[in-house]
């Protein structure tokens, strides 16, 4: 069992437990490189079905890249795809940081979308190695009843005992990726010959390594133009994964308060 | 690898520092350390880098556990920082538990703490074996080898305390970096592995391949024509055509598929660490929960067994109190019959108590409703530990031990299947208007020394020179022919017993009394004993405590139970399950011998006449 196996087996059990455990349940599908995986693990998982909704919750400022490849795979790959819209930026918390402010929007988006469909259950695509605060979440992790993230009081979760039992209002959280890292990913996608993003491969010596909206997303130097070429730069790098992405650092706290209040 | 120990003793700057000498940090990321000390006007802060959560950084403290990644030359580390402070030993649990090696931390200048000794008691019910320990601010001791003498020496006589070792004891100065990946000048004394060739040497838990298959049913799919049954397999290995047995439902089907998707190839093996799912060639019933295994070395059947567990309610556990039992996929309602004992994790001393207080360390009992299946921690990792919720959270996590407990799959299998009854004909009722009684089983249950064979034979006396059918089952006489093949294991134990209530059963329904007098110590026995004779089955309850029964001592066995002579002995090492809900109590610690018999034999002439007049004084 290679080491992408193991991360494969591991992602398969939680997504099933998930789906025994939880009865109202949908998978984020942002359009990049990780949600891809996710929707790729839970056909395996399934055996070549998605047993749930895949919800994409659009900021309406995505690549135009990012869409043709939505309404591509979600009819080839046969999802159950819900979608839906972000308040304006002006309904966010103002005390927030602009680029924050923006990304914020998608946490509305996705409070509104879990009220209309009466979701208990949501699942996200996010990793440990990202951001430091991520490092801290939970397998499952239960959310309040507007979707905010107690961190300071996380129930234990061990042996792969998830909490799956939670008060009524609430939700919960579900990270089958926690575990990988981006080298992962992209080997993964290589071994499975997983679709993505063209965004992701340097042209005119420059990538984008991490896709979030348009106008708070930034590409980096690269020459990186297949697969192969991204996992030695990963090799070599020393440059974090989210240094396009400007929210992470406007201010010391600023993805810590975003992803309290619900962020992914 | 995870890294824990008393709070304050530096493992997050521990992580920190680690990252910097092997050049994992990020780019930009000392940088924005270092703006946030400067920011709260305080020195470089290395722990910074894991104590992602502004409250963190403004207490000084790591909360939650966190994960980063650390090569060295060697590989690929998972680093898994815990949380120091008593309040946060769940998360602590929650980083360890994933853990194939740990470092535990001691601060040089303050020596070993409480959480020091707790974390590396728990590290132990963990199952980790790979111990590292770290004796870090060397720096504030003056580099002293007699400082870190004394700590090592203290250190190691706890985890032996616990049957334990460290494989390393590193002297260091985290914030300086001395012993992490250089070797220190400051220490020429110390002649071990700096920590990075320490944790090179650890290697990573090996898969249980070479195991007994367990392959806990997770779900069953039915999404095409296949109907799939999926889960992990957690130790072991499957392959096509196997046959499986399924517990405790008891079902065997043999393996028809193992299915996929996106494989070049159909897989016709699968090993430990695999989530996987199978086809069956027969459509059998089985539903989440259940365990498969092979039919030939399958895991305990039981209703109650023995938890060493890690209390983590805020709230006591209480004895009585009821509890959700987690174990692999299995999720059953759990009731505590007692608490044996609570380990005190400062000296390992051993106290009794009825509660367990938060964080506390204790062997409680649990029984199930229904029997489930399980192994004994030691035998099988994966299926011998357990959670407990309460609510929506997990209140305790805790390994199985069986000792003293009997597996009970002997005596639940029905081993041939093409039987059919045949009815007599000769009537029940006929036969009780011949005798002029009913037929039953009086089950007499309680301690050794208790007084079940005097008065059962002083009871068979008087009631048959009343004119009853009456006859005494007892323990040496049947041993020595029904049951001469049986020995004192607890499987054996259980057979006994087992055999006893099947023979008593045919003599009720043969019109005649039987009276049994034995221990039966385990409620599950008595309530298969009861299942045998139905409606006829009366518990008598022969009640003495175990100070009472121990001075009677009749035959000089609690003498020899207390010299360690007699393992497994009833009441001394083997637990008694009291009953719940006998039909009659025979309180001999009160009653005189002749009172109690009277009682017995009252009880039988109001419960077992044909007519309201006693048959044929």
């Amino acid at each position: 069992m290679t080491h992408l196996d193991q991360l494969e087996s591991q992602s398969v059990y939680i997504l099933r437990e998930a789906f025994n455990r939880i009865d109202r349940l949908a998978m984020l599908w942002s359009l990049g490189k990780d949600s891809n995986v996710m929707v790729w693990l839970a056909r395996k998982a399934f055996f070549g079905h998605v047993p749930f909704p895949v919800m994409h919750i659009d900021t309406g400022r995505k690549f135009p890249e990012m869409y043709a490849f939505r309404d591509r795979y979600s009819r080839e790959w046969n999802l159950n795809l819900i979608l839906e819209s972000c308040p304006p930026v002006e309904a966010t918390d103002p005390t927030l940081p602009p680029a924050a402010r923006s990304a914020a929007r998608k946490t509305l988006g996705l409070r509104d979308a879990i009220a209309k469909h009466g979701l208990h259950g949501i699942i996200a695509g996010i990793r440990r190695d990202e951001e430091s605060v991520r490092a801290k979440e939970r397998v499952f992790s239960p959310r309040g009843d507007s979707g905010q993230w107690d961190f300071r009081d996380q129930p234990a979760e061990f042996w792969d005992h998830f909490n799956t039992d939670l008060p009524a209002g609430t939700h919960l959280r579900v990270h089958p990726l926690l575990h990988w890292t981006e080298r992962d990913i992209w080997r993964y996608i290589r071994r499975e010959r997983i679709p993505v993003v063209d965004l992701y491969f340097a042209k005119a010596g420059k990538r984008y390594r991490s896709l979030g909206d348009s106008d708070i997303t930034f590409p980096m130097k690269s020459e990186a133009a297949t697969i192969d070429e991204i996992i030695a730069e990963l090799e070599a790098t020393s440059a974090p994964e989210r240094a396009g992405r400007a929210i992470d650092r406007e201010t010391e706290d600023a993805f810590e308060r975003l992803r309290a209040a619900g962020y992914m | 690898m995870v890294i824990v120990g008393h709070v304050d003793h530096g493992k997050s700057t521990l992580v920190g520092r680690l990252f910097h000498d092997t050049g994992a940090l990020p780019d930009g990321k000392l940088e924005a350390i270092r703006t946030m000390c400067e920011r709260r006007g305080m020195p470089f802060e290395w722990a910074f880098l894991m104590d992602a959560f502004q409250s963190e950084r403004d207490q000084g403290i790591t909360i939650d556990t966190a994960q980063i990644w650390l090569r060295s030359e060697l590989r690929d580390y998972v680093i898994i920082d815990a949380p120091g402070h008593r309040e946060f030993i769940k998360n602590m649990i929650t980083g360890a538990s994933s853990a194939d090696a740990a470092l535990l931390m001691i601060d040089a200048s303050h020596g070993i703490q409480q959480q020091s000794r707790l974390h590396g008691f728990l590290i132990n019910l963990l199952g980790i074996k790979q111990v590292a320990v770290v004796v870090n601010k060397m720096d504030l001791v003056g580099f002293s080898a007699g400082h870190y003498e004394d700590i090592r020496a203290a250190y190691a006589r706890y985890l032996a305390g616990l049957g334990a070792k460290a494989d390393y004891v590193v002297p260091v100065s985290a914030r300086d970096g001395d012993n992490l990946v250089r070797r220190s000048a400051r220490m020429p004394w110390y002649e071990g592995p700096t920590l990075m060739e320490a944790l090179d040497s650890f290697r990573a838990a090996p898969r249980p391949v070479d195991m007994p298959l367990r392959l806990p049913v997770q779900d069953i799919y039915k999404f095409d024509q296949r109907r799939i049954v999926v889960g992990r397999i957690e130790s072991g290995k499957v392959a096509v055509g196997d046959r499986l047995l399924f517990s405790p439902s008891n079902k065997i089907a043999r393996v028809a598929t193992i299915e996929g998707w996106n494989r070049t190839a159909p897989a016709l093996q699968a090993l430990a660490g695999e989530s996987v799912g199978l086809t069956l060639d027969e459509q059998i019933f089985i539903e989440r929960g259940e365990v498969a295994s092979q039919p030939e070395n399958p895991p305990v059947l039981t209703s109650v067994f023995r938890g060493r567990i890690i209390w983590l309610g805020r709230g006591n556990l209480r004895r009585d109190a009821e509890y959700r039992l987690k174990l692999c996929t299995l999720d059953v309602p759990v009731t505590v019959q007692a608490v044996e004992r609570v380990y005190d994790t400062e000296d390992l001393s051993i106290h009794e108590a009825s509660e367990v207080g938060r964080h506390g360390v204790a062997d409680v009992i649990l029984r199930s409703r229904a029997v489930i299946a399980l192994d004994e921690a030691q035998s099988v990792a994966s299926t011998g530990r357990f959670v407990l919720t309460d609510g929506h959270n997990i209140v305790a996590g805790g390994l199985v031990d069986m000792e003293g407990y009997p597996d009970q799959r002997q005596s639940l299998t029905v081993r041939s299947s093409n039987l059919s009854r045949v009815d007599h004909r000769v009537t029940a009722d006929a036969r009780v208007m011949r005798n002029g009684h009913k037929g039953g089983v009086l089950w007499f249950t309680g301690l050794s020394g208790a007084g079940k064979s005097t008065i059962a034979m002083e009871v068979e006396r008087r009631l048959f020179q009343k004119g009853y059918l009456v006859y005494v089952l007892d323990g040496d006489n049947v041993r020595n022919g029904l049951n001469a093949n049986l020995g004192f294991s607890p499987e054996d134990r259980a057979e006994n017993i087992r055999r006893i209530g099947e023979v008593a059963a045919l003599f009720a329904d043969a019109g005649m009394i039987a009276i049994t007098a034995f221990i039966s110590p385990y409620r599950a026995d008595r309530q298969r004993a009861r299942s045998a004779a139905k409606s006829s089955f009366h518990e008598i309850y022969v009640k003495a405590d175990v100070a009472t029964c121990e001075k009677r001592d009749p035959k000089g066995l609690y003498k020899r139970a207390r010299r360690g002579e007699i393992a497994e002995f009833t009441g001394v090492s083997a637990p008694y399950e009291e009953p719940e809900a006998a039909e009659f109590v025979v309180d001999t610690g009160a009653l005189s011998v002749e009172d109690s018999v009277r009682s017995v034999v009252d009880y039988v002439a109001r419960n077992f006449a044909l007519t309201d007049t006693a048959p044929r004084a």
